[in-house]
């Protein structure tokens, strides 16, 4: 048998879910929780820049005049239940269940789609309707910066996952496929979580203030 | 060629002329007033402090190479590996070296947040005991406002002797900062937070100043002298502007703002009333140097400043 | 139509006017027009594509890194150069206030960002898995990817000097000067998106390495068994991580209001300039740290060596480096303690500030002691090293000096301020750079770096270094302030300007002195055979020089700390040569992708920085399929025979 390069120390993987099952998706998966770390910040730094430009709205509207509440509570339950969705997914991939992994990852693309389509639709109301752009003012500025962060994040797993379930659909659930599925779904829970945190930094702040 | 000479003579200079320099009136290490003063001692107790941690970096440095770099030196140890005992000793140090100097520090950072005493009564022409000026930067000059005596000046100030004087700092546009490093330290000026710095200068004298965050271009000619006078002086040189001067109409003030060097000094006797104390007017005309947005925005501005208008008028 | 293209060519596009802007680009495009010639005539295209530009391989990225590294240094060198010209003797006309006010600014940004970073990457490439008993990174694929994102990220940054106009708003771009009101053009932009690209790379290796420490270690080797540089590579990576991206949020932002109209640190409708100086320095004062900890690491290393002695207070080394990089990210305010903060803000920030001083101060005496008793060898390594304490104590004490906020206000902003991070940053990862560069040469390339020569650049680099600096703190307390391109006479800071401008020339001779020494030695530089030339005490010793592909043919076992000094005392021959069972191994391929990938990275930069979406568009789809075509990639790794590892191991004198 080949070494790996990577020699970790070598204690028996038989016992491990199938995506800790090398010494190899062991590092990524570190790897990508570190990765994840890092992305933390940079969304922590996005919060704070909006919390301190909030009330920077130079006469244009402010957040209470813009938020809606129907639109952002669909969003908000599309996302959670996709989470939920892509949690199922690996319950399927440790049974190693290859269609029922397919599935739920499909279910979550879609409900990807749903949500960047509200998205979409709320800055276009806004834009549209409200005058309320990029360049109004400094709260705009953060707003759709932070959120539009989110949602190209939103959107990269999207196409993210969409490869990935060719490649299953390819090469079944190996320990290289099941690696990237579990890590594809650490990915989309970090965003949820996000969400979380904009759901209560931007749109009840901005309700309540 | 003589102007070359002239330099190189100047480089040639003995350190006579460095120590020389030390006592010139735009030194850290010569104050003229309570501010640098207080400053100076910080300056002088740190590198004192300072000077002795070095002192004890460098004799031990020297000894160990002495001792342990000549080839076949006695005394080679590898097992020398550490020494709890030591360490806490060289970890307390320092510990005891910052607390020395934090404490004098934070006091003077308290200290400065007031007003320094006065050593006269103020001239007639101040009301209260202490003298207020609006400063704003502007690509490149300094404008000088006397809210008390309605006077603007640029690129120079003159202040009374003896008296607080407080400086009210704004920046038109870029960030600059206000430096009299002879009267005491700097502070910035912005467009986005009004601040303020006490100094005031023990006897007359001509103190020069200079912006210590670049701006742009002309960044170097960002200087201004402050001119302290005599009380009698300093009332007579108010009379004198109030009796001889123009004064700065809007139009001039817009052309005086625009991004460029002003060589020499302006003196005028009254000012619009538009312009004084007037943060918000620096960001509303900063909207005419980016895209402009909205009309609504920039009638809420003009709400605004109408507001501090009055209130202005009102504290004196 | 024509007209006007030309016109844009000739007055925007093209900087145009200067005869020195014309000496760059005539030399520019020699030295292009020079590489492609000689490449093709010596027909080393398919080696360098195959060998080097699509190498994965940590050793030859790392070599990868020193030499743009270098070439950068000589780019940031010149423009010290030219602002020291400038600034010799009042008043003089050399460069004009616009070209001087560019110059320190790719000055600051170059040696910092690309010049201070890379050289850390290189050396932390080189020497971290060596030292650990691994065979490569972690993710060697992503190592590539983050050299080729510094590479395209610097040279977007570089062509600013001739397409288009240099940034020139100071290397920390202070908002509102750096924003389109005031400062148009595409200088800033050039600014925002090369450091940008760099950035990113620089935040993957952050996250590359902390895994490739905690996870693979050679067996037997605990967290308090490693070597410091690579403890010091441990720590500096998790500030990495919690540092870059702040700062990747802040160009950002700088970007987008400059480039689609934002209100981020815009003076109109309610942007925060201050808002800019505190992100900038909330990832700029960690920066300091993420350049300092590793060279902490290398002088940890060296003096260690040279003394022959283990280091002095271990676990407390340790310790003071994680304390300074937690107090490290609660200090930025100190870099503007001016800007109105009340007195109770920056009475805290003093003290975080000066509370830095103790962990620092605790090494300081733990390297001293490292020699007290030891045997004391004066390799230029070492002299780099020893030069290292002196100098750095007096950049650190005048720092302990600017924390006093009080006095800060008078020094702010001075020559001062300027004195204190040279002394810092020169004594530091500079003296600390060379240092590295002479200690791991050898284990680098196979052969030595002439002593001789070294040691004369040593001396004349050192001294030229006081002589340049010493004066610049008197200048900065007779009022004398940064990034003034010239200064009227009578001020008394004449003679103390010309003798800094003779020292900086004399820091060029000592760099040139190095440059001869590196080239001198390539060609009749002494052979390492042994793999062990400085009688080392980590592994990396521990295998031949150059190290082969693989670097441990088997992979070690450790029981104490400085592995191989131990087991330089304890194994005899014949144990040596018993244990030598091969196993074939498992390594990753090459890969075109990292490089091809950053290009498009520098095509859709390029874009933005003038705006051309036409151009962004396509680099952007092209970074994309990149991503997609290496997820659909699954034989990426070979394997190397027994019969292979046995070759090499024999060529090397490694069996008999």
């Amino acid at each position: 048998m080949a070494q790996s390069p990577l020699r970790l120390h070598e204690k028996s993987r038989s016992s491990l879910p199938i995506e800790y099952s090398t010494p190899e998706n062991d590092l990524r998966i570190v790897g990508f929780w570190i990765f994840l770390a890092a992305e933390l910040v940079l969304f922590g730094t996005l919060f704070a820049t909006y919390l301190v430009l909030q009330s920077h709205t130079a006469g244009g509207p402010a957040p209470k005049d813009l938020f809606e509440v129907g639109p952002v509570m669909i969003e908000t339950i599309v996302l959670l239940v996709s989470s939920f969705t892509c949690g199922l997914s690996t319950i399927e991939l440790r049974r190693h269940n290859k269609k029922g992994l397919i599935f739920w990852l499909i279910v979550t693309v879609l409900l990807g789609l749903v949500f960047i389509g509200f998205e979409v639709n709320e800055f276009y109301t806004y834009a549209a309707h409200e005058g309320a752009t990029l360049s109004s003012s400094a709260f705009l500025s953060g707003f759709f910066v932070l959120l539009g962060t989110h949602g190209c994040h939103v959107s990269l797993g999207i196409i993210w996952i969409t490869g990935l379930i060719i490649q299953i659909a390819k090469r079944g659930v190996t320990p290289v496929t099941a690696r990237k599925a579990f890590i594809v779904g650490l990915y989309w829970h970090f965003l949820d979580v996000v969400w979380i945190f904009i759901y209560t930094a931007v749109y009840l702040t901005g309700w309540v203030m | 060629m003589k102007a070359i000479r002239m330099k190189f003579l100047a480089v040639l200079m003995p350190l006579a002329l460095l120590l020389g320099g030390c006592q010139n009136n735009t030194s850290v290490l010569n104050p003229q007033g309570p501010v640098a003063r207080e400053q100076f001692h910080l300056i002088v107790w740190s590198l004192i402090m300072m000077s002795v941690v070095l002192a004890i970096v460098l004799i031990i440095f020297i000894y160990v190479l002495v001792r342990f770099g000549r080839k076949n030196s006695k005394g080679y140890d590898p097992s020398d590996t550490g020494n709890k005992k030591l360490e806490i000793v060289w970890l307390l140090v320092p510990v005891i070296i910052c607390v020395l100097l934090l404490v004098p520090a934070v006091k003077t950072l308290f200290v400065l947040d007031h007003s320094p005493k006065a050593t006269t009564t103020a001239p007639q022409t101040v009301h209260g005991k202490s003298l207020t000026i609006d400063v704003t930067s502007a690509q490149w000059k300094w404008f000088f406002r006397y809210p008390g005596q309605k006077i603007e000046t640029v690129n120079y100030v003159v202040i009374p002797a003896g008296t607080p004087v407080k400086f009210r700092l704004h920046a038109y546009d870029a960030m600059n900062t206000f430096w009299v490093p002879a009267l005491g330290g700097m502070q910035y000026t912005m467009t986005d937070m009004p601040m303020q710095l006490w100094l005031q200068a023990d006897k007359p004298g001509n103190y020069p100043g200079r912006s210590g965050n670049y701006s742009g271009r002309g960044f170097v000619d960002m200087t201004f002298n402050v001119l302290a006078k005599s009380n009698t002086e300093f009332d007579s040189w108010v009379s004198g502007v109030k009796a001889n001067q123009p004064a700065l109409t809007m139009q001039k003030y817009k052309r005086l703002l625009k991004p460029d060097v002003i060589k020499g000094t302006l003196t005028f006797s009254d000012y619009p009333k538009q312009i004084e104390k007037n943060l918000n007017q620096a960001q509303m005309d900063g909207e005419d140097h980016a895209n402009m947005k909205n009309m609504k925005n920039m009638n809420s501005m003009k709400g605004m400043n109408m507001n501090s208008n009055e209130k202005g008028g009102d504290s004196q | 139509m024509m007209d006007s293209f030309i016109h844009f060519l000739l007055h925007r596009f093209f900087v145009t006017g200067d005869p020195m802007i014309y000496g760059a680009d005539a030399s520019i495009a020699l030295a292009s027009i020079g590489i492609v010639v000689v490449v093709t005539y010596l027909k080393k295209w398919k080696w360098l594509w195959k060998e080097w530009l699509t190498s994965v391989d940590h050793k030859k990225i790392g070599i990868m890194y020193i030499i743009a590294a270098l070439l950068m240094l000589f780019r940031g060198g010149v423009d010290a150069l030219m602002m020291r010209t400038q600034l010799a003797l009042p008043n003089m006309h050399f460069l004009t206030s616009e070209h001087y006010n560019q110059v320190f600014t790719t000055h600051g940004t170059i040696m910092i960002i690309f010049v201070a970073m890379p050289f850390i990457f290189g050396l932390m490439n080189i020497a971290v898995p060596l030292q650990i008993g691994a065979r490569d990174v972690a993710f060697p694929f992503l190592n590539a990817l983050s050299f080729w994102l510094f590479f395209f990220g610097a040279m977007l940054f570089n062509i600013s000097f001739v397409i288009g106009g240099s940034p020139d708003a100071g290397w920390s771009s202070y908002a509102p000067y750096a924003e389109l009101s005031m400062n148009p053009g595409v200088g800033q932009n050039y600014y925002l998106v090369g450091v940008q690209i760099a950035g990113i790379g620089s935040l993957a290796s952050g996250i590359n390495f902390l895994v490739t420490i905690l996870k693979m270690r050679a067996p037997g080797m605990t967290l308090f068994k490693m070597p410091m540089f690579t403890w010091s590579i441990l720590i500096t990576s998790v500030i990495i991580i919690f540092a870059f991206p702040a700062f990747t949020v802040a160009l950002a932002l700088m970007s987008i209001d400059r480039l689609f109209g934002a209100h981020f640190f815009t003076i109109a409708s309610g942007g925060s300039p201050m808002l800019w100086a505190n992100l900038f320095w909330f990832w700029g004062h960690p920066e300091v740290y993420i350049v300092l900890l590793p060279v902490f690491g290398v002088f940890s290393e060296v003096i260690a060596t040279f003394s022959h002695k283990t280091l002095f207070g271990y676990a407390v080394m340790v310790w003071s480096m994680v304390a300074i990089s937690i107090i490290g990210f609660v200090t930025w305010l100190h870099h503007f303690f001016t800007m109105g903060n009340t007195a109770e803000v920056n009475a805290f920030f003093s003290i975080s500030t000066a509370i830095i001083a103790i962990p620092t101060g605790v090494k300081i005496f733990n390297w001293l002691f490292t020699m007290n008793k030891g045997r004391i060898e004066f390799s230029t390594a070492m002299l780099w090293a020893l030069a290292f304490i002196p100098n750095f104590t007096i950049g650190g004490v005048t720092g302990v000096m600017l924390a006093l906020a009080p006095a800060d206000y008078q020094y702010h902003n001075s020559y001062f301020l300027v004195a204190h991070f040279h002394s810092v940053l020169i004594a530091g990862p500079v003296f600390g750079i060379f240092c590295g560069l002479y200690y791991w040469w050898p284990k680098m390339f196979g052969y030595m770096l002439n002593e001789r020569q070294g040691k004369l650049a040593f001396w004349v680099f050192m001294i030229s270094f006081n002589i340049c600096f010493m004066p610049m703190y008197i200048v900065g307390l007779l009022g004398m302030t940064r990034r003034m391109y010239t200064y009227p006479a009578g001020m008394g800071w004449t003679p103390f300007n010309f003798i800094e401008t003779i020292g900086a020339f004399g820091m060029g001779a000592g760099f040139l002195i190095i440059a001869y020494n590196i080239v001198w030695s390539t060609l009749k530089g002494k052979r390492d055979t042994t793999g062990d030339p400085w009688n080392g005490r980590t592994l990396e010793w521990s295998i031949p020089s150059p190290a082969p592909e693989y670097n441990f043919a088997t992979i070690p076992t450790v029981s104490a700390r400085d592995a191989f000094a131990v087991a330089k005392t304890q194994e005899d021959q014949e144990n040596k040569k018993e244990r030598q069972l091969f196993q074939p191994i498992h390594m990753p391929n090459n890969s075109g992708i990292p490089i091809i990938m950053s290009l498009f990275m520098f095509i859709a930069g390029f874009g933005l920085v003038w705006e051309w979406y036409w151009m962004v568009i396509p680099g952007a789809i092209g970074i994309v399929v990149c991503m997609i075509v290496r997820s659909f990639q699954y034989n990426d790794h070979h394997i190397i025979s027994i019969e292979e590892i046995e070759r090499t191991e024999r060529a090397a004198g490694r069996l008999s």
